[in-house]
């Protein structure tokens, strides 16, 4: 086993392109991620590409090609899919394959075009993210369903709307600074509180936006690292992946995500740290309640205590624990396919130190990533450390 | 995407049959699970039950009526619901298993019934106001 280094990342700004190709986008991050990490292109030797629902926006199958084409490398080349987590599912397979000696260069990411589509498109794309039978042809829309779990949530362990919007609230500030940000402006817990509704109990700030985006990392092994005396001081120790029952009401508990737990304790374990080391995250905050759930699963806060963690100043940004300082799936965007991507560039950026945020985690050490699919029927989590 | 109106009650129809053969069952009040040993439900089909790989299945009937578990007022639809919106989704325990479906009967016109979770329901199969698609729908407990 070898320690994998983050050589370098790339991303899209993340936003409304719609006249965008996907081709374009991945070709753009990957560009991006190339010069950040000054590695020789044909040294790649995998690409791994998350995408979710490229044959629905561009009618585009078969995209990996297509991606390895627009990066300008030359070999095996694969896309992942796990819905919102297919590119958490592409990087750990990258990490898994430089780990284990079996490729000292991978690059991996995703990307997703989506506002190209009208919305009720895209509310139709999202949907077939859960189980068509027993969900969708149900009424179960893709805010409906983490809708369910608010209100499942709230009955087993209390919580409020506004607890939600101060969620919304402190990532869009976050978001501020961001370049690669979607939504660059201030929401106030009022003005979430007063938003129309989606699927109740939330609204229209508890919901991420629809976003055109790619991500894109340079993986490399320690030891190319050192040959090519790279600046590469962020290592991916831990990875971790769980799966759970695919429709909601098929889970034990609707409050829980245990997929996300799995992750967890399967990261944490790889990477030989707890939950208590863990100094920075970026969370899987599709809705609001999301951010609740994933932090629970993460073991950062105990069952029912995460809902007030953003209310009581804890994981805003100048808490004590900082969540989303990237601006989270919520106000940064969330191009399905290219966020497990970009939470891992945000978060390298973060313990690097050259993320307008940094400011607010000087001495991050060990950072976390949680990229769920559906509604966490798929979850994976990475752990990040500062090595040098 | 599959059923086509009348052709959707046809158990025979080559299309998600063992679906359509399920809510042909709730429509006409045999609605079931599938049950292993363990006491694991599910839904159709199964081959093995998902949470212990038990191969050894049988039909149980569906407990009379159910209890709400979790809910949301849907405002926002996809296309295929654009005219039942506003409407109530729940996910509802019936003993051996969970259903997903829609809250019909009990509010107001033009406003999604009330519910709230520990509701009492009973299972039907209704229409779907859009395009008159079948799906899974609740009442409250003794109206059906
Ligand atoms: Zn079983």
């Amino acid at each position: 086993m070898t320690d994998v280094r983050v050589a370098g990342v790339g991303l899209t700004p993340f936003g409304s392109h719609p006249e965008r190709t996907g081709r374009d986008l991945f070709g753009e991050a990957a560009l991006r991620a190339f010069e950040d990490a000054a590695v020789d292109r044909a040294d790649v030797e995998e690409l791994n590409y998350g995408n979710f629902m490229g044959a629905l926006a561009e009618h585009q199958g078969h995209q990996a090609p297509l991606m390895a084409e627009a990066a300008g490398v030359r070999c095996p080349a694969t896309r992942y899919e796990s819905a919102c987590a297919s590119a958490g599912v592409a990087v750990r397979e990258a990490v898994r394959t430089v780990a284990a000696g079996d490729a000292d260069v991978v690059l991996a990411g995703g990307m997703e075009r989506m506002t190209n589509l009208p919305t009720d498109e895209v509310t139709e794309g999202l949907a077939i993210a859960a189980d068509d039978l027993y969900e969708v042809r149900a009424g179960v829309t893709f805010p409906g369903a983490y809708a369910l779990m608010a209100n499942a949530y709230f009955d087993a362990y209390g919580g409020s709307r506004e607890d939600l919007a101060h969620i919304a609230s402190k990532n869009h500030e976050n978001a501020l600074p961001n370049e690669y940000a979607q939504y660059r402006k201030e929401v106030s817990v009022a003005e979430a509180m007063d938003a129309p509704p989606v699927a109740e109990p939330l609204h229209l700030y508890d919901a991420c936006p629809i976003t055109d985006g790619a991500s894109a990392l340079v993986l490399v092994s320690e030891e190319y690292a050192a040959e090519h005396d790279l600046e590469a001081s962020v290592a991916v120790t831990g990875t971790g992946q769980g799966t759970d029952r695919m429709a909601l009401g098929d889970r034990e508990r609707l409050a829980r995500t245990p997929a996300a737990d799995d992750a967890a304790d399967a990261a944490y374990a790889d990477a030989g740290v707890e939950a208590a080391d863990v100094d920075v995250a970026e969370v899987h905050d599709c809705f609001t309640i999301a951010e609740v759930l994933a932090l629970e699963s993460l073991g950062l806060f105990e069952p029912g205590e995460g809902i007030a963690a953003a209310r009581e100043g804890v994981t805003t940004a100048d808490g004590d624990l900082p969540v989303n300082l990237s601006g989270g799936l919520k106000a940064k965007g969330h191009p399905v396919g290219a966020t497990g991507g970009s939470q891992i560039a945000e978060l390298t950026r973060l313990l690097r130190g050259d993320h307008p945020n940094s400011e607010h985690v000087p001495d991050a050490e060990v950072g976390v990533a949680h990229n769920a699919g559906g509604t966490v029927a798929s979850a994976v989590v990475h752990v990040l450390e500062v090595a040098e | 995407m599959s059923d086509d109106g009348a052709d959707a009650t046809d158990a025979s129809s080559p299309t998600d049959r063992e679906y359509a053969e399920w809510l042909d069952a709730l429509a006409d009040g045999d609605g079931f699970a599938i049950v292993c040993p363990n006491g694991h439900g599910s839904l159709p089909p199964r081959r093995v039950c998902p949470e212990c790989g038990s191969p050894d299945l049988s039909r149980e009937p569906l407990d009379e009526t159910g209890t709400v578990a979790t809910y949301s007022v849907v405002h926002v639809p996809s296309p295929r619901f654009a005219d039942d919106a506003p409407y109530a989704t729940a996910v509802v325990d019936f003993g051996p298993t969970r259903l997903t479906g829609i809250v019909r009967d009990g509010g107001a016109d033009d406003e999604a019934p009330a519910v709230e979770i520990g509701d009492a329901v009973a299972v039907d199969v209704g229409e779907r106001a859009t395009d008159g698609e079948r799906l899974v729908v609740f009442r409250p407990a003794g109206e059906r």
